[in-house]
């Protein structure tokens, strides 16, 4: 079958990623398959070392697999030009890393900027849609801070609002809640559910907490040295 | 991205790192600067050098003189003619209409006597052709050049103009001289006018055609007549203007040529004249004529025109050809000199660059994850070199410029202590200035080819590893 159903946002069929150092193979992603329903709350469960990350980086476009076949939306990310790629990482998917990844030199609301500046959105509409970004994170009024003056978990909520403010229908999470305490990283999981409840934004998140996992998520896909060990849609 | 977000984060990146850019761009600048100091030295001597040689109407002017059949000096180089042909003004005329031919006119210059407040001065007259006026002794001059050739105005050298006002030679401006000289007058002419430089009445030439009515085919004098005419002193001039063969010399009054010689007034080369047997009275002769030419390349053309006229020319060979060889050679050594600095400071910028690389690592893994492609993450990188570049070859050109000015300086402060006129030795022109940025700019995009491509390939996967 090619390509994805209308219901699927995503479809990986047999995906591997392989490294070659030296004369050893590292299998860190090994024929996986399976898919996310469009609306769907999906985790990536596994010990760190398991391949899930690196999985995640082939849903994103940042990486190409070294066999199998990506869908996202019916597109084959292995047919895209490096440029379609960028295309698809801008409008497509959003991402949320566990280290943030704000840039620290600008402030929260020109960070927010920065994904509708690579995507060519006219000066005049982005001032609102950063705000717009922010307010529903609730840093609507810290725009001129910059990261540092923050916390972990505003900093985390300056990255989602970041993620959406280009109106994507992906969100791709890296252990979003690494560097938080459990509290704050509770305020954060509850965002994502809002975002996937409310805005019917479809969420790919890694973790290794399976109990976060298992509070948040739809479906936990679990994996172990790369390849897909469990498939638990909960009830 | 568009080209404003493009040039807005690449000032904000140069910004962030604001002292080891402003040091990269300061070593560009520094090339730069060295590259125009040395080129704007290059140009200023071969302008100076130009200017020289065209002032001194040495490369662009031929001397005229008729076939004389003279005899003295060493062997005679032509075969002597029966009737050589006079330098009169129909001659004059022809040679105007020749090819490349701007001027042709007589050198006048008699000494006579200056009134000035009834005082009277002896000193010598010279007239000037409306050409002069781009001479460098007009530069900077007190007053201005002659409202017209025919005007009756006066300018005066420095040293007369102290002899007569010895406290401010300003006030001279404005004032009357009284011209006093000896006017030619044809023989069995009448002598009506008196005073005024009213040609005398010639029933069949124009201007300046001297009569002959009645006289003797064989007779060719004239009479001396006293006669004054009122100048008003309209300029004052430091340095004598030069004057091609002959030059002036010590002359310190001058009046518009045309005016000049409309005076009549009796000059050394007259009494030869009156020698010259039959035809010598049927109009105005000239002793030699200046013919100047439009460019130094037209002069042996002109030149052999002339003598097939049938007179004696002289001019000095094309000289400027090989000066312009020999400038484009210095210039080209001076260039080279001038682009190692740069050369160096291309160094600075992929080395800045690089450096930048290793430390935005994340910055441009977090760009291409939100949708950067190669080719933004590409252009960065460019701009902000470019950016160097245009900054560093704008101050660069500035300070080449002041460079420069420093040279001029230290040149004249050498030059005035060993009593010697002040020169411009160094210029920097606008396409000396348009072409060090474009170049700087050129150099420094070159320079960032390197970092701009590597920053490009960086894996986004690599740079965002969680550390």
């Amino acid at each position: 079958m090619n390509g994805t159903n209308d219901g699927q946002a995503i479809r990986a069929e047999s995906v591997s990623r392989h490294y070659q150092i030296g004369e050893a193979v590292i299998r860190a992603v090994d024929g996986v398959t399976f898919q996310v329903e469009r609306g769907e709350f999906v985790s990536l469960l596994g010990a760190s070392g398991s391949g899930k990350s690196t999985l995640l980086n082939l849903l994103a476009g940042l990486d190409r697999p070294t066999g199998g076949e990506i869908w996202v939306e019916s597109r084959s990310l292995g047919a895209m030009s490096s440029i379609e790629l960028a295309r698809y990482r801008s409008h497509t998917v959003g991402m949320v890393f566990q280290a943030f990844n704000l840039l620290p030199r600008m402030t929260l609301e020109e960070n927010v900027e920065l994904p509708l500046r690579l995507a060519e959105v006219d000066r005049a509409e982005r001032s609102a849609r950063v705000r717009e970004a922010l307010e529903r994170v609730g840093l609507g009024r810290r725009l001129a801070h910059r990261p540092g003056e923050l916390s972990g978990g505003e900093q985390q909520r300056a990255a989602l609002a970041r993620a959406l403010v280009n109106r994507p229908s992906i969100l791709l999470a890296d252990e979003p809640t690494g560097n938080l305490d459990s509290k704050t990283g509770a305020e954060i999981m509850e965002l994502l559910r809002e975002f996937n409840d409310k805005l019917s934004m479809t969420i790919v998140m890694v973790t290794h907490e399976a109990a976060l996992a298992d509070r948040f998520s739809d479906r936990i896909v679990t994996i172990a040295d790369g390849k897909l060990l469990s498939n638990v849609v909960k009830t | 991205m568009k080209a404003s977000d493009l040039g807005e984060l690449a000032l904000r990146n140069l910004r962030e790192a604001v002292l080891r850019n402003s040091l990269t761009t300061l070593g560009v600048a520094v090339g730069v600067a060295s590259l125009v100091a040395m080129l704007s030295l290059g140009v200023g001597l071969q302008q100076f050098t130009n200017r020289r040689l065209a002032s001194s109407g040495l490369f662009n002017a031929i001397f005229v003189a008729p076939r004389t059949n003279f005899t003295g000096f060493g062997p005679r180089a032509e075969a002597p003619v029966e009737h050589p042909r006079p330098l009169d003004e129909a001659a004059r005329i022809e040679m105007e209409h020749l090819a490349g031919v701007t001027e042709v006119y007589p050198q006048i210059r008699f000494m006579t006597e200056l009134r000035y407040n009834s005082v009277p001065y002896t000193t010598v007259v010279a007239g000037l052709p409306s050409s002069d006026r781009s001479d460098s002794a007009f530069d900077g001059m007190q007053g201005r050049f002659f409202s017209s050739q025919t005007a009756d105005e006066a300018i005066l050298g420095i040293r007369f103009a102290r002899e007569l006002s010895p406290k401010d030679t300003g006030a001279l401006i404005g004032r009357d001289l009284v011209l006093r000289y000896a006017a030619r007058q044809p023989l069995n002419s009448s002598t009506e006018a008196s005073d005024a430089g009213a040609p005398p009445k010639s029933p069949k030439s124009g201007k300046g055609a001297h009569s002959d009515s009645g006289a003797d085919q064989g007779l060719s004098g004239f009479s001396v007549v006293p006669r004054k005419k009122t100048l008003r002193i309209i300029g004052i001039i430091k340095s004598e203007p030069e004057a091609g063969f002959g030059g002036f010399r010590a002359t310190q009054v001058y009046i518009p040529l045309t005016l000049a010689q409309t005076l009549q007034a009796t000059q050394v080369s007259d009494l030869r004249e009156v020698l010259q047997g039959p035809g010598a009275g049927e109009g105005q002769r000239y002793a030699s004529l200046t013919v100047r030419v439009k460019s130094s390349s037209q002069v042996v053309a002109v030149e052999n025109e002339i003598k097939k006229m049938g007179f004696r020319t002289f001019s000095l060979f094309d000289a400027s050809r090989n000066l312009r060889l020999l400038f484009a050679l210095l210039d080209l050594l001076l260039g080279i000199f001038g682009s190692l600095a740069l050369a160096v400071a291309t160094l600075g910028i992929v080395n800045t660059l690089v450096m930048a690389i290793l430390e935005r690592r994340r910055e441009i893994g977090v760009l291409k994850a939100l949708g950067a492609a190669d080719r933004d993450v590409k252009q960065l990188f460019f701009v902000e070199a470019g950016t160097m570049g245009v900054l560093g070859g704008i101050f660069g050109v500035g300070m080449g410029w002041f460079i420069g000015r420093l040279l001029t300086w230290g040149t004249n402060f050498y030059l005035h202590r060993q009593s010697l006129p002040s020169v411009d030795v160094s210029a920097v022109p606008w396409w000396l200035a348009l072409g060090a940025i474009a170049f700087a700019v050129g150099v420094s995009l070159a320079a960032g080819i390197y970092p701009a491509a590597r920053a490009a390939r960086l894996d986004p996967v690599e740079a965002l590893r969680y550390e």
